[in-house]
């Protein structure tokens, strides 16, 4: 009986998950060493530029509108003498265990072969239950479809869908380099990818190489590496959500990096 | 020959007999009275409903679909506002009535009988209201059969393991049985009226009769299908508001992640549908002259009903409090501290615990139970509370989420308030479509209370 509950059990499972779920090509991974970030917001400015992010103006922005898929969180610490400022970059953390995957009713967001989490704008239909159901704020949704003006719109990236209103988005971790840079390697006959193939533009641009991406399941790539570190930590780890993106604390000449 | 005793008994039968029928042609020409005779402040009031459906609910409506979801107050972390409110709002006011009806019909509650019909139709009529509520929260609402399970040649599917198609379900569920179960128990009303009205009424009520006529057959397959569906209805609705529930309770939001939260939202949901009854029957009564069916024992009886639900939300409403406090994580002692002592969300809770928790404790004295002013006011009171409810744990807990940067604040914009106004005026419509319309309180039962009883 128990055997036979077990055999229908592994059934269903092979039969509810694709074969990537077990295995995965790839687990991108990010790792922002805060030690090296400057907060100079490089990396917003190239994601707006490269994945045709909406300019929403003055107005919405004062109204937590604004379309940064990725942002410099800052933080003022104690009064005027003793100001402490504190800055961090946050991106969508491609969980392991997405809490938004689970809300989507249509599938729109759903963790694909390479282990990222995608949004599938075609098939959203804006229910925000995803951006509820994230903990760290970083889905943003199309509240109106915003125009770039005449000369403007010659700067979309063709690589990139341009979203209207009524969609969730978020950052992509660059999928659409990260699809090409797979294409290329498919057409030279090699697979997996080399560590360093595939650069998002955030990562690309920082001008001091606190971003660094790769794949997670590769034990000789930087990133895995890097993630080694004493200073490594995750964003609300506690909520077992299993982000992709690790950080690297911030070690600063006071008691608080002393502790640890 | 009959001995003398014997035909006086048979004397009396039959004056008895007369007297009833004429009783009982009474019941039916008051009640098909009701759905001919409308006086103008009827077609006053239905002018004035339908206007305001379309002026506060469809014309802001096209206009936040042409123009996109930033009309409303929403914004990044606050992205879900009083249109879920709303929704989550008409989904509880409908869980009293087929509920209701369903349970005191399998406990042979005699007192059901006057107020069931109109109890069911509000049921109905609210879930319709919230449906609707899902397509104007819905950012892309044209796509909404995405949400339905249809074999395609894309071999797209659903997420079944999101809580929103959990809802699909539940509410489609629910809407379906609730309007069977409407039906089926007007079914023998129907075709009372069908005998009694002529014109383009007549050809609809004898479709809507199905033939209907009154053997002993088709009484006792009437009965067996409607217990059918009361036994089915009970479960149904529990599981349609803890389903409601969990679209907060399976995130991790503090404030939304409450394991107490599907038996709270069923007994709200009870609660402020019982409320509704209580404001609906007290208008049916006046405007449709029904005090001889509806009477101020009905009242007591749902007062009674309220005070034990009032009771059981304080404890639960203090439990959940206690529990989030005794967990002691940081988020939510937060979203606690904030929802509790930072105003506007204070002053709201404290007028929340005085309407729900406070006031209908006045219930507990029989004059006030017997008073239709007094329970009217405060089974409004209790609407407002409940509706309040909904909005403090909806719009707190998102704008405190876990990381203070992306902290904002909402206020619900023009947009918003003018579509949850249509929403009212939008049920009262039906409402008063559905006076004139269907039998509005259960001939065939109602004569039970004044006679014998119904063929089983």
């Amino acid at each position: 009986m128990a055997g036979l509950f077990v055999k229908i059990m592994k059934f269903l499972r092979t039969y509810r998950r694709p074969g990537y779920f077990e295995k995965p090509d790839h687990r991108w991974t990010m790792v922002v060493d805060l030690d090296r970030c400057i907060g100079c917001t490089a990396c917003v400015t190239a994601c707006y530029a490269e994945n045709n992010l909406s300019v929403v103006g003055k107005e919405d922005c004062g109204n937590s509108r604004n379309m940064s898929w990725i942002r410099i969180e800052k933080y003022v610490e104690g009064e005027f003498p003793d100001v402490k400022i504190k800055f961090i970059p946050i991106m969508c953390q491609h969980c392991g265990k997405a809490p938004c995957e689970v809300a989507c009713p249509t599938y729109a967001t759903y963790h694909n072969q390479d282990g990222l989490n995608v949004q599938v704008y075609n098939r959203c239909v804006g229910t925000f239950t995803c951006a509820v159901y994230c903990p760290y704020d970083v889905r943003r949704f199309n509240w109106f479809s915003w125009k770039r003006e005449k000369p403007l719109d010659e700067q979309y990236n063709p690589d990139v869908t341009v979203r209207e209103k009524g969609v969730m988005e978020k950052c992509t971790f660059c999928n659409h380099r990260i699809r090409a840079a797979k294409d290329r390697a498919k057409d030279e006959g090699r697979r997996p990818l080399r560590d360093g193939e595939v650069v998002p533009a955030c990562v690309q641009s920082c001008p001091s190489g606190a971003l660094v991406f790769g794949d997670g399941l590769d034990p000789d790539s930087k990133v895995s590496k890097m993630a080694k570190s004493d200073r490594n930590y995750r964003l609300l780890e506690e909520l077992n959500t299993d982000p992709s993106v690790i950080y690297l604390k911030r070690v600063v000449n006071d008691e608080s990096s002393r502790q640890a | 020959m009959k001995t003398p005793s014997v035909q006086v008994n048979r004397l009396i039968m039959e004056s008895k007999e007369n007297s009833q029928r004429a009783l009982y042609e009474k019941v039916n020409q008051d009640i098909v009275d009701t759905m001919t005779q409308s006086g103008s402040h009827y077609y006053l009031a239905l002018g004035l409903s339908f206007f305001g459906f379309i002026v506060f609910w469809i014309i802001p409506w096209i206009y936040q679909l042409i123009t996109g979801q930033g009309l409303t107050g929403l914004n990044t972390p606050s992205v879900w506002g009083i249109y879920l409110v709303n929704f989550v709002f008409w989904i509880g006011i409908s869980h009293s009535g087929t509920l209701l009806s369903a349970i005191l019909f399998i406990t042979e509650t005699p007192w059901r009988r006057a107020i069931y019909r109109s109890a069911e139709a509000m049921t109905f009529f609210s879930v319709l209201t919230a449906a609707f509520f899902i397509f104007v929260h819905m950012g892309r609402p044209w796509n909404f059969y995405w949400l339905v399970p249809l074999p395609n040649f894309r071999y797209l599917w659903v997420n079944f393991s999101s809580p929103l198609m959990f809802d699909v379900f539940a509410i489609g569920t629910y809407m379906t049985s609730s309007a069977i179960f409407l039906y089926f128990g007007s079914i023998p009303d129907l075709a009372a009226v069908r005998d009694r009205v002529t014109g383009w009424r007549k050809t609809i009520y004898t479709t809507l009769a199905l033939g209907w006529r009154g053997t002993d057959f088709e009484w006792h397959w009437l009965f067996r299908a409607y217990t059918f569906f009361a036994v089915l209805i009970v479960p149904l609705a529990v599981s349609v508001h803890s389903i409601v529930s969990w679209d907060f309770a399976l995130s991790n939001v503090a404030g939304f992640a409450e394991t107490i939260f599907a038996p709270y939202f069923v007994v709200g949901a009870v609660y402020s549908g019982s409320a509704g009854i209580i404001t609906l029957i007290a208008i049916l009564r006046k405007t449709l002259k029904m005090e001889k069916y509806i009477t101020p024992d009905h009242f007591n009886k749902v007062n009674m009903l309220l005070v034990a639900l009032s009771l059981i939300w304080t404890y639960i409403n203090i439990l959940e409090i206690m529990t989030s406090y005794y967990a002691n994580n940081i988020f939510e002692n937060d979203i606690l501290a904030y929802r509790l002592w930072t105003p506007p969300y204070s002053y709201l809770f404290r007028l929340m615990i005085l309407l729900n928790s406070v006031f209908p404790l006045l219930l507990i004295f029989k004059k006030v139970r017997f008073s239709i002013t007094l329970s009217v006011l405060i089974s409004l009171g209790i609407n407002v509370g409940m509706w309040l409810e909904r909005y403090l744990i909806i719009a707190p807990s998102l704008s405190r989420k876990f990381l203070p940067y992306m902290w904002h604040n909402y206020f619900p914009s023009w947009i918003e308030i003018s579509i949850t106004l249509g929403s009212f005026c939008f049920f009262t419509m039906l409402f008063l479509l559905f006076v004139k319309f269907w039998p509005s309180v259960s001939i065939y039962e109602v004569k039970e209370d004044c006679g014998i009883l119904l063929k089983k």
